[in-house]
């Protein structure tokens, strides 16, 4: 027989205020296995734990039941007082009287009824408590980071700084992402290249990182602290060891006119090709679709003029397995399609562009080296008119529900840049709402507004057409109580961003939860902003929700800490409340293995000899160390051969018989 | 192809040509329309308040009518397709709405959103098709440039609707292209051209309707053509800024096919 103390928690007023906590220690000691019951105002305090552990000697208690908050509040903390106090860890259950009982109701009366029935409840399931012993796992002291830009550089370099190995998979011939197509960088207007490049040297020379670009993770298996990741290295037709970057090949490609998406198909690049002068590896990539050997057979200049043999047509995938301790998602964003907004005349009106063309427009190594020409003309425009909230904010499904967070100050930052560079160009700005936090942000934007007399207009655009070679843009000025119609000759939509196509398939490949929009989940909102709630898997920038660069390396920072935190150490506790499968009882029928998240049940065949019986049987066995303790193999089973330690069957019955007693 | 027809009270007062060459085309494109017997009005405006059910009953009883003949419904004026679509939109995905309706018209068979409610246009296009259309042409509006003007009826809501791509429709420039004529595409050809506006405010529909004549007349258009009504009213009796000719789709198509 058990010897359970019950320790019952105002939580100051939180709890004390609904619930008669005396009535409820009172009623515990009717309790046949419980030896000892009290009420306290602060059980996790200092002097509450004392009070915990002098109880368990002095009353010899097995296991303890805490009347309080949540599990997820104080469930460790409770743990470790029991295990302080010579009990196993395991021996504890929580009855939470905060949230799920004086926080939801008014009356005292009911509430304390109902405070009574938890605590026999986990009183109930603590006499069926089995001590559990956490198993051990080794670490992997290498990382992953999956994404080439901003986010995924700073997190690799700062763990190859901590002394770890780190590998980076970008799916594009070259590192750098996004941040390398920006102009300048708010609110300090530094240029995003002399920033970036350095850092991305940094990458290419730091002896602790391997970069796989044009590369992409195919395949993810294991658990936190021994990851094996499959990864496909895509063939580029150039062999990485002996180009020299020399571009030699690029100049004589006759392929000329494929749209360049480095410049946002602004101008055209050859078939073979750097995407810009300094990627990182600096290694040309055949466009099998567009070159003339791949397409015709005949050509195969790139392979004459290359002086170091490098160009392999017959070039395949290949492949390469890697352990890892940790994996980081920096899959960032895209600027979403805007096939569904025909109002805005995108993609039909050619001087109707978006923003991060528009950084290319002004970017002193794009198309127009710098000089703000229009797409339909090449002629420098008199008037600009720049749509904030394209897509953000909206509450139709072809739009994004959340704030893309950037495009106020970049939008300022263009506006500021545009009257810098030519200040008699006028420029008007259509916004919903100027959001601005951050420092020296408002600033920022009330210089464009004061210092540069960028017009800025309170409202929203319905339509934008052309006439007489003017583009039209009719929107609403809401201070002004009227409709307008302004005449412009560029026209720049600042276009909400959504995560990367690929962040989908990365995390299901992951088992890392995603919201509705597809931005990964972090394992808390405010307390492990970088974790998600999959054990070794970090969260690195704008996969996790929209951020600008300052906000990106921050977070890129604290991605890192964590996973070195992780690889730090030797060996790691694993949770014991897993599932196991009991082999008298189970049939084989492979119903568990379907369900589980994780790929941790696999089946064994044995023959099983007895009196008259030699049979063969099959059963399922749970590798604890994969197991995450979720419990749906339990529910699933049907011949409740499997169970949940910590949660079986046996004690959830317990509990429903105590609530319905 | 036989068909249930609802004209709706303008096609038998105001807008008698919209509905009499509507007739004539069909007939000479081999498609039967069968004018449903004792039809009432649409409603007029499709009713937004979700507590009312009065004013769609009406509807509802006509989409009922084409249910029993087992027939699909066409429409030609743009109000009434509108209406009698997002009604029949309503018994479909609207519980209550549906529970409520059938409880008042005590139906022999409940009426939950069976019949397909086609536009004339989206006859022309998917039962015809605009190629057997050329076919049939007797007098091409050859190097007639013509604008088609959608307004928003037809257009919006395009989740409902289902009619076209509301910002960039091109159904009735593939019409037009059909009778041999030339599209004028103008941005103005799916705004509003002041609708009902026209009772309160006469400027404003005024203001509307002239900004649509003037946008198609910008683009070299010789010709406004329309499904709905009230736009022909609104175009010819607002826009008063512009000569522009507005003829109903039908008028010229029927003078097409050679059945004017």
């Amino acid at each position: 027989m058990q010897r359970i103390g019950v320790f019952v928690c105002w939580c100051g007023s939180n709890i004390a205020a609904t619930v008669d906590v005396a009535a409820v220690a009172e009623a515990a000691k009717l309790e046949p296995a419980v030896a000892f019951a009290t009420d306290y105002q602060y059980m996790c305090s200092e002097s509450g734990q004392s009070m915990i552990k002098d109880a368990v000697k002095e009353h010899n208690l097995t296991g303890i039941v805490i009347a309080s908050c949540s599990p997820r509040m104080h469930e460790t903390t409770f743990r470790k007082t029991a295990q302080a106090a010579g009990l196993n860890p395991y021996m504890v259950e929580i009855a939470n009287l905060r949230e799920q009982c004086s926080w939801v109701h008014k009356n005292k009366e009911e509430a304390t009824e109902k405070a009574i029935v938890l605590m026999r409840t986990a009183v109930a399931k603590l006499t069926l408590n089995q001590p559990l012993i956490a198993g051990e796992s080794s670490v992997t002291k290498r990382a992953l980071v999956i994404g080439g830009g901003i986010a995924g550089i700073q997190t690799a370099l700062d763990i190859a700084d901590a002394g770890y190995e780190v590998d980076i998979v970008e799916k594009k011939p070259t590192i750098g992402g996004k941040m390398a197509q920006l102009d300048k960088t708010f609110p300090t207007l530094d240029c995003a290249a002399c920033i970036l490049t350095p850092k991305m040297v940094d990458v290419a020379t730091n002896d602790k990182i391997t970069i796989y670009s044009y590369s992409e993770v195919e395949e993810v298996k294991g658990f936190v602290g021994n990851f094996t990741a499959k990864i496909r290295r895509k063939a580029r037709y150039v062999d990485e060891e002996l180009c020299t970057g020399c571009g030699a090949c690029t100049e004589k490609c006759p392929s000329k006119k494929n749209p360049n998406e480095f410049n946002m198909g602004l101008d055209n690049r050859t078939a073979i090709y750097i995407p810009f002068a300094q990627a990182v590896p600096k290694v040309p990539v055949i466009d099998a679709k567009n070159c003339i050997k791949f397409k015709t057979g005949k050509c195969g200049l790139c392979a004459t003029v290359c002086p170091s043999n490098a160009i392999k047509y017959d070039q395949e995938d290949t492949f390469v397995e890697e352990n890892y301790g940790a994996i980081v998602v920096a899959t960032g964003f895209n600027p979403i399609k805007l096939d569904e907004f025909g109002e805005l005349g995108y993609g039909q009106i050619p001087d109707v562009i978006t923003s991060l063309e528009y950084e290319r427009l002004m970017n002193a190594a794009g198309p127009t080296k710098g000089h703000v020409l229009r797409p339909s003309d090449g002629k420098k425009p008199k008037k600009i008119v720049f749509v904030q909230c394209v897509g953000s904010r909206g509450q139709s499904c072809r739009e994004k529900g959340y704030c893309s967070k950037i495009c106020c100050m970049y939008t300022a930052k263009h506006a500021i840049l545009t009257k810098d560079h030519y200040p008699e160009m006028d420029v008007d700005v259509f916004y919903i709402d100027v959001r601005t936090p951050g420092k020296n942000y408002d600033e920022f934007y009330r210089r464009a507004v004061e210092e540069y007399d960028v017009n800025y207009i309170k409202g929203q655009v319905g339509k934008i057409y052309e006439e007489n070679g003017k583009v039209m843009v009719q929107g609403s000025d809401m201070l002004g109580n009227k409709q307008l119609t302004v005449e412009a000759d560029l026209v720049v939509l600042a276009t909400a961003i959504e995560p990367d196509e690929t962040a989908r398939s990365i995390g299901t490949m992951l088992t890392a939860s995603m919201d509705t929009n597809d931005f990964f989940t972090e394992a808390h909102a405010k307390l492990r902003p970088v974790e998600s709630p999959t054990a070794g898997i970090y969260l690195s920038g704008v996969c996790q929700g929209p951020k600008d660069v300052p906000e990106t390396v921050s977070q890129a920072g604290a991605a890192a800490s964590k996973v070195i935190g992780l690889l730090a150490k030797d060996k790691l506790v694993g949770n014991p409340c897993v599932a196991g499968s009991n082999p008298l009882l189970c049939n084989g029928c492979g119903q568990c293995a379907n369900v589980c998240p994780y790929g941790a049940i696999s089946y064994v065949e044995e023959e099983v000899r007895g009196p008259g019986v030699r049979e063969v049987r099959r059963y399922a066995v749970v590798n604890e160390a994969v197991c995450q303790g979720c419990g749906a193999c339990t529910v699933t089973c049907p011949s409740g051969a499997m169970d949940l330690k910590g949660f079986t069957n046996r004690q959830i019955m317990a509990e429903v018989d105590a609530i319905c007693k | 192809m036989t068909y249930s027809y609802y004209p709706g009270c303008t096609l038998k007062t105001k807008a008698k040509d919209l509905d009499l060459y509507a007739r004539k085309s069909a007939e000479a494109l081999g498609v039967t329309l069968e004018e449903i017997e004792e039809w009432q009005c649409c409603g007029g405006v499709y009713p937004q308040a979700k507590d009312e059910i009065a004013t769609k009953l009406s509807s509802v009883r006509t989409l009922n009518s084409a249910k029993e003949k087992g027939q699909d419904l066409i429409t030609v004026c743009s109000a009434c397709h509108h209406v009698l679509k997002r009604v029949n939109n309503d018994m479909k995905t609207d519980e209550d709405i549906c529970l409520r309706a059938n409880n008042y018209l005590q139906l022999d068979e409940e009426y939950k959103g069976e019949t397909n409610v086609i536009h004339y246009l989206e006859m022309l296009r998917d039962v015809v098709g605009f190629d057997k259309i050329k076919e049939k042409v007797v007098n091409p509006l050859t190097g007639k440039k013509i604008a088609a003007y959608y307004g928003c009826l037809l257009l919006r809501p395009s989740s409902e609707m289902m009619f076209d791509n509301a910002e960039n429709p091109t159904i009735i420039e593939e019409f037009i292209k059909a009778i041999g004529g030339t599209p004028v595409v103008y941005p103005f050809r799916n705004e509003c051209c002041g609708g009902y506006i026209t009772l309160e405010d006469k400027e404003l529909a005024s203001k509307n309707s002239n900004k649509v004549l003037a946008s198609a007349e910008g683009k070299g258009a010789e010709m406004v053509i329309t499904a709905c009504p009230l736009c022909m009213y609104n175009l010819q009796n607002n826009g008063t800024e512009h000569d522009l000719p507005v003829v109903y789709f039908t008028e010229i198509l029927a003078e097409a096919l050679g059945v004017k």
